[in-house]
């Protein structure tokens, strides 16, 4: 399989299946899930395929199936909202920290620094519980939290190229500093923003999980993956496995999402070189 | 140095006739990464006898270095030898097994590289680096190889050999570190030397002496050398025989004089040609009494070092004035003063008689057009991910407001202008050579219609003939546009060719300027003097002039 003329290793066509399923599931949830996501259809814990539940059914007796697929628009979108609103704010700020420099450097460094020294898991759950766990306010904190290090990077990376001489030069033609920004820092800071994407991604997405796991996410009875896997957690007890099938969706979709990074970036070497 | 002309030959020479280094149809090939081959070198055939020093010369991408490595039986990452014997002393290379011929490594062939402060380990002392290699080859005790490094810390005459071993490699200057890297090639006692461009990135002054200690250790061990080099004076130094390569070609070898003052190949007589052209008379009269840029008593620092020191610089239009100076003497701060860039602490900077706001950020988009700038590396000097279209149109749009049919229109002419055409809009700047990309650099500063060009050493990274061809069309474009340059080198060969008035600068400081001819005329400043004299010249002997010259004057000071 070739996409854009580069080859596919074998990592790269499993990460990029599961990437899309997990998409088009987001997507399609109201259209291919059998129920809705609040209906009870059926018994308690029953296993795969019993009563013609596919995936069994849930502590309430909702279609485990249908959960899963509603679980994958809010878990995914959710993530992928933060993760965009993260990386406008951070790249946004680390690229001003790194043309300007001088005191809004030591400023917005400084504050990064602050959070970061934080664990991010505490911290959420602080100003969740203190907010009150709505979505606004579960990816808003999120996306504050990652765009610090999305700051780092994009300050790193934008301090490399903001002393190249074509930066220079545009600075000597009088440009402003948005298109400096924008015209040549972000095209040459693209590849490596565009891996940390995806990872970051994958974080976020964990961390949502992991919020809802503690249950300061996303609340009942709305699915997402994380809160599924509390919701069954007793039935490990039982051997039944329910809680399992959202635990293996978000290690399905987070060692999916990183086998594309990897490809990616494996590009990126690649063309580099050869553009040289 | 007395005793180096009886050296000559070495000593070596007369017991054997065979030659100690013999390459027959050498082929180095790389693999690019579809899979495609590169064909690096073709069929070279190479002798090199003992004691002899054999110049290997070309422009970049010549397969110079790939061949005096490949005498190693190395390769650089991804290219390979495939084809072609190469024999050393009887052995032959390509046979050996890996760990017999990284024995020969250091051993009985050394390498020197083209920048010491990169092949230096910056945490660790020069001596404990220079004895690692025979201690660890176990050619000699660690007691050995230290008198022997402080014998060659003599014979290169750094400053104070005793402890010249004690420092690390950022307290010595960049002329010592590459004298300290020759003594660490030489330690284990090789019958070859291989030198990659061992003075390229040093200062004119530093490059006479390190090219003379060179020279010396090599006569005075009888060691044989392979210079790799892209400047055919400097070769001429030190060379017994030339090799001239073009395209991982063998062009001609020969005699270093034959070479030099009976070219054979068209090729060569253009390489020989290139350092004695003459592109302007430089009359220096400049014909008009208001000068277009005045720069009075600057003083600039950078934090608290202070790099300017009351500087005073006028140009006036339709004139060249070229800057020299050796790095460090604040050539390049003067231009980032003069851009803005950088605002200077005290002094002013006039256009047309008009005061320069300090800073960027006060000058208006009319002053900026007006003072354009090209730079030295035109590889980070054009945005990677921008086409060539872009590039130009960028300040088209900016200055003059151009859109549409006007702006492609306005493009394809500044392409026509600078002799690349329309096609090469489209490209990235990738695709391009580096004669091209700075074209499009020079292309670039033209789209603003300045009145004045800051260049900053816009040929110093190009190859010969390229950089030839630059200086050609900036003069062109001067005669054309009426453009005045402030054109900032450390060459003063090129000085002379292309300046109308020039200044000398040192540690920040004018030392003497005026027009060409008066500058250049004795008596000069003594340190106009020296930078003049340091300028490698086209002929065999030029080294062992310049250095009696000195010796004759420094007994007469005494």
């Amino acid at each position: 399989m070739r996409i854009a003329g580069h080859r596919l290793s074998l990592a790269a066509q499993i990460g990029l299946l599961v990437v899309v399923a997990n998409i088009l599931a987001a997507l399609l949830a109201p259209w291919i899930a059998p129920y809705t996501q609040t209906q009870q259809v059926g018994g308690v814990w029953l296993a795969p395929g019993e009563g013609g539940f596919l995936l069994g059914t849930d502590q309430l007796g909702r279609d485990m199936l249908s959960r899963m697929l509603y679980g994958a628009r809010t878990s995914i979108g959710i993530a992928l909202t933060c993760t965009i609103l993260s990386f406008t704010l951070g790249s946004v700020l680390g690229f001003l920290a790194a043309v300007v420099g001088g005191w809004l450097d030591q400023i917005l460094s400084r504050i990064v620094d602050t959070l970061m020294a934080i664990p991010v898991l505490i911290l959420a759950l602080l100003v969740l519980s203190a907010l009150g766990a709505s979505i606004p306010v579960l990816i808003g904190v999120i996306a504050i939290l990652d765009s610090t290090r999305v700051f780092r990077l994009s300050r790193a990376v934008g301090m490399d190229i903001a002393v190249m001489e074509y930066v220079e030069a545009a600075r000597l033609r009088g440009e402003g500093l948005w298109w400096i920004i924008r015209r040549e820092i972000l095209p040459n800071a693209l590849p490596p923003l565009i891996a940390e994407f995806g990872l970051r991604f994958c974080f976020a997405f964990l961390l949502i999980s992991s919020l809802s796991f503690l249950g300061l996410g996303v609340q009942p009875p709305f699915a997402d993956w994380g809160g599924m896997v509390r919701d069954n957690a007793q039935a490990m007890e039982f051997g039944i496995v329910a809680p399992l099938i959202p635990a293996a969706a978000i290690g399905i979709l987070t060692i999916g999402v990183n086998l594309v990074v990897d490809w990616m970036l494996g590009l990126q070497g690649r063309t580099m070189e050869d553009s040289r | 140095m007395s005793d180096a002309p009886t050296a000559a030959g070495g000593p070596a020479a007369a017991k054997d006739d065979a030659p100690l280094l013999t390459m027959r149809g050498l082929r180095v090939e790389a693999t690019g990464w579809d899979g495609s081959p590169i064909v690096i070198v073709v069929d070279v055939d190479l002798e090199l006898q003992r004691g002899q020093v054999l110049g290997l010369i070309g422009e970049s991408g010549a397969g110079k270095s790939t061949i005096a490595l490949a005498a190693m039986g190395y390769t650089r990452g991804g290219a390979r030898i495939t084809g072609g014997e190469i024999l050393f002393d009887g052995l032959n290379i390509r046979e050996l097994p890996f760990h017999t011929r990284r024995r020969l490594r250091g051993d009985r062939i050394a390498y020197v590289a083209q920048s010491a402060a990169a092949s230096f380990n910056p945490a660790k002392r020069l001596m404990d680096q220079i004895v690692e290699s025979p201690v660890l080859h176990g050619v000699m005790s660690e007691a050995e190889a230290r008198e022997r490094a402080l014998d060659l810390f003599h014979r290169l005459q750094v400053p104070d050999p005793e402890t010249f071993g004690l420092r690390y490699p950022h307290q010595v200057s960049g002329g010592q570190l590459q004298r300290a890297m020759t003594a660490m090639a030489m330690v284990c006692c090789p019958d070859v030397l291989i030198l990659d461009e061992p003075t390229t990135a040093l200062d004119v002054t530093t490059q006479i002496e390190v090219l003379a200690a060179v020279r010396d250790v090599l006569r005075d061990f009888g060691t044989a050398g392979l210079y790799i080099t892209h400047d055919l004076a400097v070769v001429a130094q030190i060379s017994d025989r030339i090799m001239v390569l073009q395209h991982g070609r063998k062009v001609e070898e020969g005699e270093a004089r034959q070479i030099l003052e009976e070219p054979r190949e068209a090729y060569t007589r253009d390489l020989v040609a290139a350092r004695r052209f003459h592109v302007k008379p430089g009359e220096g009269e400049s014909t008009t009494p208001n000068p277009l840029l005045q720069v009075e008593g600057v003083e600039a620092s950078y934090g608290a070092v202070r790099v300017l020191h009351g500087v005073d610089v006028e140009v006036h239009p339709r004139e060249t004035v070229a800057v020299v100076g050796e790095s460090g003497s604040g050539k390049s701060t003067l231009a980032r003063v003069v851009t803005g860039l950088l605002p200077p602490g005290s002094g002013t900077v006039r256009f047309e008689g008009e005061a320069l706001p300090p800073a960027l950020a006060g000058r208006s988009r009319d002053q900026l057009r007006r003072i354009q700038m090209i730079y030295q590396m035109p590889d980070v000097a054009l945005n990677p991910r921008h086409r060539v279209f872009d590039t130009l149109a960028r300040p088209l749009q900016f200055y003059r407001g151009l859109r549409g049919t006007a702006l492609r229109e306005a493009v394809h002419a500044l392409l026509d202008d600078i002799e690349m055409g329309g096609d090469y809009a489209r490209r990235f700047p990738g695709e391009l050579s580096g004669g091209q990309k700075q074209r499009v650099c020079i292309a670039r500063a033209l789209a603003a219609e300045p009145d004045l060009i800051i260049c900053d050493e816009p040929t110093s990274a190009l190859d010969q003939l390229v950089a030839e061809a630059i200086l050609k069309l900036l003069q062109r474009l001067q005669d054309e546009r009426g453009l005045a340059y402030l054109f900032i080198t450390h060459d003063l060969g090129l000085v002379k060719a292309i300046a109308d008035r020039v200044v000398v600068m040192k540690n920040g400081e004018v030392v003497q300027q005026g027009p060409k001819k008066q500058v250049f005329t004795p008596p000069a400043h003594p340190y106009t003097e020296l930078l003049l004299a340091s300028v490698p010249e086209m002929r065999v002997d030029w080294l062992d002039d310049v250095l009696r010259t000195r010796a004759g004057k420094e007994l007469a000071e005494r």
